[in-house]
């Protein structure tokens, strides 16, 4: 039993982790129609552009703040004016070839400009283990659900609660009608992926001291972050988190209960039932067909 | 037009047979691992070019194939025996993998597609007392036809040009036939199709299960052409690979893999001296080929003659004007 809620913990800050890149997902596509592939390369080049400032002397937290606007420009503007507009009009496919494109160079950038090696990233916590009714619990674990989960709740308050975050999703609902209503349509898109951008470094700084910063870190990191959106419900951003949640606590289950070796099929085991059963995911709203 | 096609159509083939024997070893190796991967990206051309179906799993029936035929000649079996098995098993397979297509469509079935590969991967990579696991299966044999040994490089590039013809010619068989206008038509307007009486269901399962079945003998080549096969190539990232493939020689377009998979395959060694940056200069190309081209580099031609005909049509009610203007 112990074993179990030691796992079902652990799972939790993974999943938590899954979430907050899932969220990412959720956001472009709500806003705009955009499938990312390169959403884990999105996280993986900000924990090096962290590495890059702390390097240069500047403290944890100040080059997380550093990187975030580096991010706000270059993965939110250069992205979304380079890449994303020009390719709209064709359709959907067209954005995820060139997401696909984009990721391989970010990750071959990287390998081949930098290193090949995995490189090790300080954490935001303390090394501080807590001992609970027998289960062992690090401060990092804690530290890194709450705080993601933190950032979840803060986009949603800012999507439900705020003008600007209401603009957003009428923009996403409708976008004719919002800008009849006189919202400016492309500053609220721009604001999605300036959000996607900074829950990128946000995930980065969580996700990196425990899995090192590494040129092909993303690629497990966005299939995982994909399959969370689509379980949890690709329009819903809550829906993001239970996704995430779920992928991360049934992998750390099946990895002990089962065998490590098909750890990595257990997002798409879940993600197949769930497609074949709940193809719009398990919060998620149906989308009507376009003839 | 048509005489200046069927010229470059000789031409090609005349290269083909003629260049090879004057080529080293290793150039001669890389033709035929092009050929491979035309055959490969031809059956994925189907599924994603005409059939529109969104599919990032192709790699796992390439390695389906490779390692059926693998298999199958260490059993001590012929070549010729596995070669058709593996395509048939992929066929099945392909439309037991269709099976997701016709619930969800789109961005989601490449997910369903990708997952899939991964979990095709995993088999490979951990059930070792069937593949050998991350060691592979080595020293697989090339087959003899006919009494001649195709044992020799040479003589396995002109094996596996003839099998890219006889399967090319299928392919255009099957396109020109009522089935591949079914395809089409699922392509470009699914709701329509079906409306027209077609029946989406049996052609999306199709177009995954021939797709799947090119893909298979494309890995049963590839075994005994490299005579060693790992887990490796037939990655998520090699699905990846031949899907731009695909989408860089023009989907939809008959000759686009045999273009895209020479991007993909021949392309490389000539970026050789960019070495570590090959990646990256390759995906570049393929995002900035995306905002220029976003129907690939076969769409050029047409692109070329939907603008003259623009200027020509401009030039006419230019030329219809200055008359109602003399009129007057």
């Amino acid at each position: 039993m112990t074993d179990f809620l030691q796992l079902l913990f652990s799972g939790m800050a993974t999943g938590a982790i899954y979430g907050l890149a899932a969220l990412g997902f959720t956001l472009l596509w709500q806003a705009s129609g955009t499938i990312n592939f390169a959403q884990g390369e999105f996280v993986m080049l900000p924990a090096f552009m962290m590495l890059a400032f702390m390097s240069m002397g500047a403290p944890l937290l100040v080059s997380f703040g550093l990187s975030a606007l580096v991010a706000v420009v270059v993965l939110g503007w250069v992205f979304k004016r380079g890449i994303v507009d020009p390719l709209f009009k064709y359709g959907m496919m067209p954005i995820v070839v060139a997401t696909i494109g984009l990721s391989i160079s970010m990750r071959s950038v990287i390998r081949a400009g930098y290193s090949a090696e995995a490189s090790p990233f300080p954490s935001l916590f303390a090394d501080k283990l807590y001992n609970i009714a027998g289960v062992t619990i690090t401060l990092a674990d804690v530290g890194t659900f709450v705080l993601a989960i933190a950032l979840v709740f803060a986009t949603q308050a800012f999507m439900t609660k705020t003008v600007t975050g209401r603009a957003m999703q009428a923009v996403a609902q409708n976008t004719e009608s919002a800008s009849v209503l006189g919202i400016n349509v492309p500053r609220m898109i721009f604001y999605a992926f300036a959000i996607n951008a900074v829950l990128a470094v946000a995930a980065a700084l969580l996700v990196t001291p425990t899995y090192l910063a590494k040129f092909d870190m993303g690629e497990s990191l966005g299939n995982k972050a994909f399959f969370a959106a689509i379980i949890g419900g690709f329009n819903n951003s809550r829906g993001a988190l239970l996704g995430g949640l779920i992928v991360g606590i049934c992998e750390n289950l099946a990895a002990a209960y089962i065998s490590p070796a098909y750890k990595d099929a257990v997002a798409l085991v879940i993600f197949m039932v769930v497609i074949l059963f709940k193809p719009q995911g398990l919060l998620g709203k149906k989308e009507e067909r376009k003839v | 037009m048509k005489k200046f096609s069927l010229i470059a159509w000789l031409v090609a083939g005349a290269i083909l047979l003629i260049a090879p024997p004057f080529l080293k070893n290793y150039g001669i190796y890389l033709l035929s691992y092009w050929m491979v991967f035309v055959i490969a990206t031809m059956g994925l051309n189907l599924t994603v070019g005409y059939a529109g179906q969104k599919s990032l799993g192709h790699a796992a029936f390439f390695g389906i194939g490779a390692y059926v035929v693998a298999l199958m000649m260490k059993a001590g079996l012929s070549f010729w025996l596995g070669l058709p098995v593996a395509a048939a098993i992929c066929f099945v397979v392909g439309i037991i993998l269709g099976f997701p297509a016709l619930r969800v469509q789109t961005i989601y079935l490449a997910f369903a597609t990708l997952g899939f590969n991964t979990a095709v991967w995993l088999v490979m990579r951990n059930e070792e007392w069937l593949t050998g696991g991350t060691f592979g299966i080595n020293n697989i044999a090339r087959p003899s036809l006919f009494g001649y040994s195709l044992e020799s490089n040479l003589a396995y590039y002109y094996f596996v040009l003839g099998a890219t013809v006889v399967m090319g010619l299928l392919l255009m068989g099957l396109l020109r036939s009522p089935w591949g206008k079914a395809f089409t038509a699922l392509r470009d307007n699914p709701i329509r199709a079906e409306s027209l009486g077609i029946n989406t269901r049996a052609y999306t399962l199709l177009s995954f299960a021939i797709g799947a079945a090119y893909a298979g003998i494309a890995g049963g080549l590839l075994a005994s052409l490299v005579q060693f096969i790992e887990p490796a190539p037939f990655a998520v990232g090699s699905s990846i690979m031949m899907y731009l493939m695909v989408v860089v020689g023009g989907p939809g377009y008959f000759l686009g893999p045999v273009l895209g998979a020479a991007v993909g395959v021949v392309l490389p060694e000539w970026l050789r001296f960019a070495q570590a940056w090959y990646l990256f200069v390759f995906g570049s190309a393929v995002v900035l080929l995306m905002i220029w081209l976003p129907d690939g580099l076969l769409s050029i031609p047409d692109r070329i003659r939907a603008k003259k005909q623009a200027k020509e049509a401009s030039a006419a009610r230019a030329l219809s004007a200055k008359s109602m203007g003399a009129q007057a």
